[in-house]
Parts: C-alpha cells; sequence; structure tokens
C-alpha cells in the first residue's frame, strides 16, 4: 500500500550510483561460480560415448558409483547431527558472559584454524591402534580389546566432528546471544523453571537458525574429501562421492563422467537443503526480541 | 505459593555489585519495608538509586547481598523466580514474540499445568480487563507500544499473583498514551486489589498511582510516606530536590524558637520551618515555584526584591526567573507575565518555606 503511493508520488526512483559497488562482486561471481557450473553442466551432458544421458545412467547402474551417495550419506547425516546437537546445548551455556567464557570459546574454535589434514595428522597418532589413546586405556585396563578408529567410517566421522564442531558451535552462539536474556527472565516469573524456559522460549526462537547451522553445516560435511582419504578407508567404507568424482577427473580423464558426479553430489546436497529450509519456513522467524528495547 | 497474603516484609535487603577497582558498593543498601495486601508501593529516584534492583531482588531475578524477604511468615528470598509466582511487567514488554496474544497471556497458568479448557475463560477474563478483546491472534509485533504494555500486564496478572511488580512500565511510551496507561493501572489495582510495587523515576506517576511512596538514593531509602506528605514534606534535602523543590538557597541562622527558623542572606530574610535538626549556624532552605506569590506579602514577611530575568510563557501560568540584586536566582511560577527587567517583589507563606541542614560537600 505504501509502495504503491510512494509509485505515485515520485515518477522514478533515479539511478543509484552506489549500486555500480556491487559490479565487482557480480562481475566475480559470474567468472568464478556461475560459468564454471554452467560449462560443468553441459559438460555431464556431453559423454565420451553414448547419449546425453549416458554419464547419468552410467552412475546409477554402476556397481562403485551409485552407492556413493549413501556412503556420504551415512557420514554426513550423523556428523552435523552430532554437531549441531552438541552444539547447541554448549553455546546456551556459554550465552552469559562469565571469566571463562572466552578462554573456553576459544579453545572449542582452535580446530576450525587447522585445517582438516593437520586434525587427520594428529588423530592418527592418538586414535590410531598404536596411538595414545589405545595405550592408554590399555595401559589401565579399561578396553583390552583393539581399538581402530582410524582408516575406517569412525576415523571419518570423528574428523568431521572435530573440524565442523567449532563452526555449528560459533553459528548457534550467535543466534543465542541474540535472544533477549529478558525474555527468559520473563517467563521465569511466570512459573516456568529453566527447562520450560529452554524448551518453551529459546528452543522456538532458535529453530530457524538451527536449521539453517544444519544445512551450511551439512554442506560442508557432504563435500568431504581430505579427511575420507586419510582417516578413511577410500576404497570401502568411506568411498565417499566426492571421490568417485576425483577418480573420474584424474585417473581416468573423463571430465565429462565427473562433472556429472558433481551435478549429482550439488542436487542431493540440494534436496536436502531444500527439505530443511521448508520445515523451517513453517517456523516462527520474527524478531527474537520482546518489544521496544 | 499462589495465595494471598497479609504483608510481603523486606528486611534490610542489601545487594552488592562489584565496582571499579574490585571494590564493592551497595546498589542497595539495607532496605526496609512492609507491604500490606492490597497496597501499590511506588519506589521512586533517578536511575541508579537501586529502584530497579529492589524490584529484580523481590522478583527473585538477582540475588541478595543481605536481608531477607519474608512473605507473612514464609522466607521468600531463597526460592527461585518460578517458585515465587508475583506477576512482573518489564519495562520493554518482554513478550514473547514467537507467540499469539492468547498465548502470551496464558503462558503463566500453562505453566502451572492446567489445561487449555481451564485457560480459555482466564484468558478471555484478563483481555477484556485490559480491553483488549479480539487481539488474541495477533503476534506481540503487530501490536502498538501501548497495546504490548497492556498485554504484559494481563500476562502478569492472570494468574492472580499475590504481589504484581512493575518496573516502569511507561517509560516506552508517548506522552499521551502514558497517562492513559497510567489511569488504566490504576484501574485494575482497583478492581483486583492486588498488592502492587512500582518502579518509577517519574514523581506524577508515583504520586498519581500509589498509596506510599519510598524515595530512594544511591541505594538508600530516604523517605517512606503518603504521596502528599513526599509532596508538601519532603524529609531532607535530596528528597526536596527530587519532588521539585528547584529554589535551594543556603542562609546564616539567625535564630530558631520551636520548628520556626528566621534565616537571612545578603538580600535575602526568610522566616521558615525545620524539618531536620540543625546545627553550625547555616542551612538550606527549598521552595517550590509554585508557591511563591507576586507582590510583597503581609508586614513584607518572606518579600524577596528582584529583577526579571527571564520568563517562559507556560500556558496556563509563566516560569519567571528572578535575580536579586546580589544575584541570587529564583525561580518563580506567576499568573501574570511580568516583563523582562521589571522590578518585582514575590513573597512566600513560612509554612512553605522549609529549613534543612546543609548539603556537606562530597
Amino acid at each position: 500500500m505504501s509502495s504503491a503511493t510512494a509509485a505515485l508520488d515520485s515518477p522514478r526512483a533515479p539511478f543509484d550510483r552506489a549500486l555500480l559497488l556491487v559490479v565487482p562482486a557480480a562481475a566475480f561471481m559470474l567468472l568464478l561460480f556461475v560459468y564454471p557450473f554452467l560449462y560443468g553442466l553441459a559438460l555431464s551432458f556431453n559423454p565420451k560415448e553414448g547419449g546425453a544421458l549416458a554419464n547419468y545412467t552410467h552412475f546409477f547402474t554402476t556397481d562403485n558409483l551409485w552407492p556413493t551417495i549413501w556412503t556420504t550419506l551415512r557420514l554426513a547425516l550423523p556428523a552435523t547431527l552430532i554437531n549441531v546437537g552438541l552444539a547447541l546445548p554448549i553455546a546456551f551455556k556459554m550465552r552469559v558472559k562469565s571469566p571463562y567464557q572466552r578462554w573456553a570459546t576459544t579453545i572449542l574454535v582452535v580446530p576450525i584454524t587447522l585445517g582438516t589434514v593437520l586434525i587427520a595428522e594428529g588423530m592418527l597418532t592418538y586414535f590410531g591402534p598404536k596411538g595414545w589413546l589405545a595405550q592408554f586405556l590399555q595401559f589401565f585396563h579399561i578396553y583390552e580389546g583393539s581399538i581402530r578408529l582410524t582408516h575406517n567410517y569412525w576415523g571419518v566421522l570423528i574428523s568431521l566432528v572435530i573440524s565442523g564442531f567449532p563452526f555449528a558451535f560459533l553459528l548457534i552462539l550467535s543466534y543465542i546471544t541474540g535472544i533477549d536474556p529478558v525474555l527468559a527472565r520473563a517467563a521465569s516469573t511466570l512459573g516456568a523453571n529453566p527447562r520450560a524456559q529452554f524448551r518453551t522460549i529459546y528452543l522456538p526462537l532458535l529453530a530457524p537458525g538451527l536449521a539453517m547451522c544444519f544445512c551450511l553445516a551439512f554442506v560442508q560435511a557432504f563435500s568431504v574429501f581430505p579427511s575420507a582419504v586419510l582417516l578413511g578407508s577410500p576404497a570401502g567404507p568411506t568411498r565417499v562421492i566426492s571421490i568417485a568424482a576425483y577418480e573420474a577427473a584424474f585417473e581416468q580423464y573423463d571430465y565429462s563422467l565427473a562433472s556429472a558426479i558433481a551435478m549429482i553430489m550439488g542436487f542431493v546436497q540440494l534436496l536436502i537443503v531444500a527439505a530443511v529450509l521448508g520445515v523451517r519456513n513453517l517456523m516462527y522467524r520474527g524478531p527474537v526480541s520482546g518489544g521496544k528495547g | 505459593m499462589n495465595h494471598d497474603f497479609n504483608e510481603l516484609r523486606l528486611d534490610g535487603v542489601t545487594r552488592r555489585f562489584a565496582g571499579a577497582g574490585g571494590q564493592a558498593f551497595a546498589a542497595l543498601n539495607e532496605l526496609t519495608l512492609t507491604i500490606k495486601r492490597g497496597e501499590f508501593i511506588a519506589l521512586l529516584g533517578p536511575s541508579g538509586c537501586g529502584k530497579s534492583t529492589a524490584l529484580n531482588c523481590i522478583a527473585g531475578l538477582m540475588q541478595l547481598s543481605g536481608g531477607s524477604i519474608w512473605l507473612d511468615s514464609t522466607r521468600i528470598d531463597t526460592l527461585p523466580p518460578e517458585k515465587r509466582g508475583f506477576g512482573m511487567v518489564f519495562q520493554n514488554y518482554a513478550l514473547f514474540p514467537h507467540m499469539t496474544v492468547a498465548r502470551n497471556v496464558g503462558f503463566g497458568l500453562k505453566m502451572r499445568g492446567l489445561s487449555d479448557a481451564e485457560i480459555a475463560p482466564r484468558v478471555a477474563h484478563a483481555m477484556k480487563l485490559v480491553q483488549l478483546v479480539g487481539q488474541e491472534n495477533k503476534l506481540p509485533g503487530q501490536l502498538s507500544g501501548g497495546q504490548q504494555q497492556r498485554v504484559a500486564i494481563a500476562r502478569a496478572i492472570v494468574i492472580e499473583p499475590p504481589l504484581v511488580l512493575m518496573d516502569e512500565p511507561l517509560s516506552n511510551l508517548d506522552a499521551k498514551l502514558r497517562i492513559e496507561t497510567r489511569a488504566e493501572i490504576r484501574r485494575i489495582h482497583k478492581e483486583l486489589g492486588r498488592a502492587t510495587i512500582y518502579v518509577t523515576h517519574d514523581q506524577d506517576e508515583a504520586l498519581s498511582l500509589a498509596d506510599r511512596i519510598v524515595v530512594m538514593k544511591d541505594g538508600v531509602v530516604q523517605q517512606i510516606a503518603a504521596p502528599s506528605d513526599v509532596y508538601g514534606q519532603p524529609a531532607n534535602l535530596h528528597v526536596a530536590r527530587f519532588m521539585g523543590y528547584r529554589n535551594v538557597l543556603e542562609l546564616k541562622v539567625d535564630a530558631e524558637e520551636g520548628d520556626r527558623v528566621t534565616l537571612s542572606g545578603p538580600d535575602v530574610r526568610l522566616v521558615g520551618m525545620r524539618k531536620q535538626p540543625l546545627s553550625g549556624g547555616r542551612a538550606s532552605v527549598a521552595m517550590r515555584p509554585e508557591e511563591f506569590v507576586l507582590g510583597a506579602g503581609p508586614e513584607g514577611t518572606n518579600t524577596i526584591a528582584g529583577r526579571v530575568d527571564n520568563v517562559e510563557y507556560c500556558g496556563r501560568d509563566s516560569l519567571v526567573d528572578v535575580i536579586t540584586a546580589s544575584g541570587t536566582l529564583l525561580h518563580v511560577r506567576a499568573t501574570g507575565t511580568p516583563a523582562v527587567g521589571d522590578s518585582v517583589a514575590v513573597h512566600v507563606p513560612v509554612e512553605r518555606v522549609l529549613v534543612y541542614p546543609i548539603e556537606l560537600p562530597k
């Protein structure tokens, strides 16, 4: 209504020259994202042999290709759920300023600066069959059996949690600190104990942020590659979809098939993200403060 | 805890904070006060005087550093806020933004485990009380500030708390809405008869709403009295200044007969009423601008001559600044409009000149 009257009052908004500032970013996007994406999309429909869809039919009929979708999902979904699920209570505890808040936050965030390769190095010495953890457990007779937490599914999962957790934690912490604490105080005067305050106030207000955090953490985990190679068994249980794409591109030099795999990978991610964001649209997404500040 | 009570007793309630340099300072110092059932108490003072600290201590949102709080014979200062069951209205409303108005109002009942069928009629009754019928299914963000504050009031009173706490509930509203909502609060209080503690820095709000006013400064209670007493007979110079005694002069004490004190300055000679014991031969007198009258007094008592320095037209009357020959400035409310530069005389009744000990420099 107001925009209609505004349109009547001013014949046409003058060109805002500040918009020109967007040009470099737009050009960057076009050159480095949109063009390669479209190029890859077109390439995936031009296979070495066969019709336009030959790559896709090849992927879904070859026994060491199509299961990589499940292998990747089996790693990425639990890792994401663990990360978001762990980060939520810890971030909730960290929301109030305290002397240790800064130290705890720093320690929790350090892994984000390390990079997957360094984490993998550390994990191999720590979690390996002759690593510190195994030696410790056996020395104190806590667990006598052989411990295999590297070069299998668990190694990759642990690595995804270590590298993905700080990211989820920081994101959720910023969502939580954005919620006006006076709302929880108001709930407490109305009879809500801390558990009820969390359930009725914090959780509903956080839900859209958690959904967003889930999407970002999932996309990050889904494209796992270095830790799947270094800490997993890239020929077997952790043969993730990015490994399949890598092999197609750099071992078989079939860029067309590699592009098709990349497209399938993107499509699966898109499906999950769209589903989560679809649920998010059903939730309350307004301001998270309780009136005039 | 959701029962009626005869009195709420604050006994030496103290709250200290860590101040600059690790030194603790008392934001609230030894507040002792008894609130009777149905009473409306205003905690009045400038910002930082400890009035909100006091309210948070009563609500349970802040731990005490000392003292105790009693509801009849039950000690409550050790209980968490959710066990005290006091209704609280916050300055910025603190409505739950993701819940409809009806769910906001019914929140306290839901937390008490009532069924939806039991909640609905009580919410409807509260909505009627705050005159918001028809807004039940809106989100708080769709309401105006005044409506939001009334939702907050409904939410606090629907649980039928023994005590309602209000933390500057009107300070975010514009002037007109403030006066309307003030009348609303008074009406609701009359209708429900719930004891209320109301925190404000606005004397008009405190005077018009409260049965008793607690005037505070720097965490210390200055005076606890009925509004007319706080207005007419401030207990000390701080209260007098805060209640609008804008003319404070430091004069020499010439004579004391009972409570009547005669004082003089370079070109001022006043007779006033002593409010606190004096010492040291000097005293401060406090006078309201409203209590001056233009012209000389009977037999020249309490008459001050001077020159008009400034006139502010205020509609019904004018605020006139009068300067005496020696440079003493007086603020006077006058119905006439004297011109700047005129020579005038003003006088003030003896019983409206309040005499206090001089303020010691800090």
